[in-house]
C-alpha cells in the first residue's frame, strides 16, 4: 500500500493572537483543540473555535488571590507522558455552610490528548476521562469499574469560580454541575453532570512532591491537610495481609516452639555424680573434668539432683571457660522438707533444681562446685548435669507478643486514619462492608458516642 | 490490491486510487469530489476549505490495529458544540475498510457492523446488548458535516447536519449510530490509546518533537 499522497498544509503551530477584550497578546497552546479560552489580562471567557475569539463571558477576579501553583506553559512528566499545564479553574462546593475550593489543571499534549491534575489543601490527584462506564449499584452506595468496587464519598454541587487559559469544553464562571466521588483508595472515580450528559473520571492521588518534581517546580510542595478522601492510607496498605501474615510468622513460630521441644540438640554434654561429706572439714571445692560446648552461642543448663531428705545442700557453681577464665557464678539451692501434721501430710521443695544461664559461647568449660550443708548431716549424694542449646519457652512467648504488636498497632493507626478519611464523607463514619476492620471501627465508634453522651 | 490511475475530469491531475474499494476521492489539486463509476470518474461537487484542525493524523498515516496493519486514506470532518472532530477512513493490510475517529484526541477504531435495524431515536442511559457486550446510549451529538478528504467507501459529499449516537459499554467498547444514511448504520469498536496504534506518518507540531 503506498502512503505517497497529500498531506495538510504545514505543521500545527502555536498561535498568538490578541484578546478582543483587552488587545493583550494571547497565546495558544492547545493547536486548536480548546473550546474556550480565557485571557490572563482581562479575564475575558473567548470562544476558542471562534476565528474572531467571540467574547462568552467577562468576570472579575484577581489573579494573585488565587495563583496556579503550576504555573500555565509549564511542562512536566506525568506517567511518562509529557504535558503542558494550558488550563486552570477553581471549583467551589459548600458543606454544612462552609465552602472548601479545589483546583483544577488542565494538561495537554498534542497527540495523547488531555489530561488532568486537581489540587485540595496539598493533595494531588492524576485525572484522566474514562473510557468505559462504571457499573452504579441501585442504591448509589458503591460502583463497579474493570472488577474493582468503589465506595460512595460524597456528592455535592461544584461551582466554577475562576478560570484561566484553555479548556477542551465550554467553561463559564458560575456554572454549576453536580459532582460524585467513589473511591477505592489511591483512586477515585468522579461522575459528573447529571441525567442527559454524566462525564466519568478516574483520579489517582499523587504526593505534591512528585507534582514539584515532574514540573522541577521551585521551593517545596505545601504540605497536605488532614486526610483525603482518596490518599492511600500508609500503613494498612493492607491490615488483612498484616494479620494474614502474623498469623502464618505465629503458626510457624508455634511449629518451631513444638519442633524445638522434640528435635532441638538439648544435648547433655557433662554428667557426674558426687558425695559431700558435711563433717569432713576443711576446702569443699573442686573442680569437674572439662566438657565441650559445641556450636553457636546458646542456653547452657545445669541440673543438680540431692538425695536430700529433710534437709538442704547449696552449691555455689562457676562454669569457667578453660581458655578465657571467664566465669558464670550461680548458686543453686536444693531442699526438701515434708512431714504430717493436723492438716495431713506437707511437703516443700524437691531434689532437684535446674537453672539456665543464656548466651555462653562455645568453648571448653568445667565446673568449680563449692557445696555447703549442715555440718552434721554427713554424707550427701548429688549429680550434676550439664545440657547444651535447651530451647526456653518464654523465649517463643517473647516472640509472639513480639510479632503481635506491630500488626495491632498497624490496626489501630489504619483505623483512625479511616476515621479520618470517613469523617469528610456525606457519611461522616466508614461504611460497613462486613470486613474485620470496619467492625472493628464500629465498635470502637460506638464506645466512643457512648462516651460522648455520658 | 490495486491501484487504478485516472485522470481529474475537472483539472486532469493523475487520480490515484490506493483501495480497490474506495467509491469517492477527492482531488487534491482542485479540491473536486469525484464518485468511481464503472468507466470513469464523475465530478459530483467541490470541497470547501476544510476548518483548521489539529489532529496528529493524516492521509498517508500507518498503524496496527489488534495484528493487522492499516493505512490511512481518506476522512470525513465534522463540527460540533466542542470543536470538529474527523472519522479518519483507513483499510487494513487484508482489504477491511473501517474507521479511526480522533475527536479531540480522544481515539476509537470502529468498523461497521449489522445487527438488524437500529432504533429511530433513544434516550442516554438506553441499553443494547450485542455479541454479550452490553452498550449504554452516553451522548447525543447533533454535528455538521464540514467536508471530506482523500478515498472513502461510500459516496459522501452532500451532507448538512447528521445525528450521531455514541454508545459505551462496560469495557472500552464503543459503537455508534450514524444517521446520516436512511437507514441508519452502525459502527462497532473500541476506544484506544494512541501509543497502541504505533502511528507512522504523524503530522509534528512546533515546540513538540
Amino acid at each position: 500500500m503506498s502512503t505517497s499522497g497529500p498531506t495538510p498544509a504545514g505543521a500545527p503551530h502555536v498561535r498568538s493572537l490578541n484578546c478582543p477584550g483587552c488587545g493583550a497578546s494571547l497565546t495558544v497552546r492547545s493547536f486548536g483543540n480548546a473550546v474556550t479560552i480565557v485571557c490572563e489580562s482581562c479575564h475575558s471567557v473567548l470562544d476558542a473555535q471562534d476565528p474572531r475569539l467571540r467574547i462568552l463571558q467577562q468576570f472579575h477576579a484577581s489573579t494573585s488571590e488565587d495563583p496556579p501553583l503550576i504555573p500555565l506553559g509549564s511542562r512536566g512528566t506525568i506517567r511518562g507522558v509529557l504535558y503542558e499545564v494550558i488550563g486552570f479553574e477553581r471549583r467551589t462546593i459548600q458543606v454544612e455552610g462552609i465552602s472548601y475550593s479545589w483546583h483544577e489543571y488542565v494538561l495537554f499534549n498534542p497527540t495523547k490528548g488531555f489530561r488532568y491534575l486537581t489540587e485540595f489543601e496539598g493533595h494531588w490527584n492524576d485525572v484522566s476521562v474514562l473510557r468505559a462506564l462504571p457499573e452504579v449499584s441501585s442504591g448509589g452506595a458503591t460502583l463497579k469499574y474493570l472488577g474493582e468496587t468503589y465506595r460512595h464519598f460524597q456528592t455535592a454541587d461544584a461551582a466554577t469560580a475562576f478560570v484561566l487559559g484553555e479548556f477542551p469544553w465550554q467553561v463559564r464562571v458560575g456554572e454549576v454541575a453536580r459532582v460524585s466521588d467513589f473511591i477505592s483508595p489511591p483512586r477515585v472515580i468522579s461522575s459528573e453532570g447529571s441525567g442527559k450528559e454524566v462525564t466519568w473520571s478516574i483520579g489517582e492521588y499523587l504526593a505534591g512532591k512528585d507534582i514539584w518534581k515532574a514540573f522541577k517546580l521551585p521551593g517545596q510542595a505545601p504540605s497536605p491537610v488532614g486526610v483525603y478522601e482518596n490518599q492511600p492510607s500508609p500503613m494498612s496498605s493492607n491490615v488483612k495481609s498484616v494479620w494474614a501474615l502474623t498469623g502464618a510468622f505465629l503458626i510457624a513460630l508455634l511449629a518451631i516452639a513444638v519442633g524445638a521441644y522434640w528435635i532441638e540438640s538439648s544435648e547433655q554434654v557433662f554428667e557426674q555424680t558426687f558425695e559431700f561429706n558435711t563433717s569432713a572439714g576443711g576446702e569443699a571445692s573442686f573442680v569437674t573434668d572439662v566438657f565441650q560446648l559445641k556450636g553457636r552461642t546458646a542456653d547452657v543448663e545445669v541440673t543438680t539432683n540431692a538425695g536430700v531428705d529433710n534437709d538442704w545442700l547449696y552449691l555455689n557453681y562457676a562454669l569457667i571457660d578453660q581458655d578465657t577464665g571467664h566465669a558464670y557464678d550461680f548458686g543453686r539451692e536444693v531442699s526438701y522438707y515434708h512431714g504430717y501434721d493436723s492438716d495431713g501430710s506437707w511437703s516443700e521443695g524437691g531434689t532437684t533444681n535446674t537453672v539456665t544461664i543464656p548466651s555462653v559461647p562455645p568453648g571448653n568449660y568445667y565446673l568449680r562446685i563449692e557445696p555447703e550443708s549442715d555440718p552434721n548431716r554427713g554424707l550427701i549424694r548429688y549429680g550434676v548435669t550439664v545440657k547444651r542449646d535447651v530451647p526456653q519457652a518464654s523465649f517463643f512467648g517473647l516472640a509472639a507478643l513480639a510479632l503481635l504488636i506491630p500488626a495491632g498497632l498497624i490496626t489501630w493507626r489504619s483505623l483512625n486514619f479511616e476515621h479520618l478519611r470517613w469523617a469528610e464523607s456525606d457519611y461522616g463514619t466508614a461504611p460497613n462492608d462486613g470486613s474485620l476492620l470496619s467492625s472493628v471501627e464500629n465498635i470502637r465508634d460506638s464506645f466512643k458516642s457512648s462516651g460522648e453522651e455520658d | 490490491m490495486t491501484q487504478p490511475i485516472a485522470n481529474c475530469p475537472n483539472c486532469g491531475a493523475k487520480i490515484v486510487f490506493r483501495w480497490s474499494g474506495s467509491v469517492q476521492t477527492v482531488c487534491e489539486f482542485c479540491k473536486s469530489v469525484l464518485i468511481r463509476t464503472d468507466i470513469n470518474l464523475q465530478r459530483v461537487g467541490k470541497v470547501a476549505d476544510l476548518p483548521p484542525n489539529s489532529s496528529p493524523i493524516q492521509v498517508g498515516t500507518e498503524g496496527v490495529f489488534g495484528n493487522r496493519s492499516f493505512s490511512v486514506l481518506g476522512r470525513i470532518i465534522y463540527e460540533y458544540e466542542q470543536g470538529n472532530w474527523n472519522e479518519w477512513h483507513f483499510v487494513t493490510i487484508d482489504g477491511t475498510s473501517g474507521w479511526l475517529s480522533d475527536a479531540q484526541l480522544n481515539y476509537a477504531v470502529t468498523f461497521p457492523a449489522q445487527v438488524g435495524i437500529l432504533p429511530r431515536e433513544c434516550k442516554v442511559g438506553q441499553q443494547y446488548v450485542w455479541d454479550g457486550e452490553t452498550y449504554v446510549v452516553s451522548t447525543i451529538t447533533k454535528a455538521h458535516y464540514c467536508g471530506v478528504e482523500g478515498e472513502l467507501p461510500f459516496k459522501y459529499w452532500d451532507k448538512s447536519d447528521v445525528v450521531f449516537i455514541d454508545l459505551m459499554s462496560r469495557s472500552q467498547k464503543f459503537a455508534t449510530f450514524d444517521y446520516s444514511e436512511d437507514p441508519p448504520l452502525l459502527f462497532l469498536g473500541e476506544f484506544v490509546d494512541f501509543d497502541d496504534l504505533k502511528l507512522k506518518n504523524l503530522r509534528t507540531f512546533e515546540g513538540w518533537s
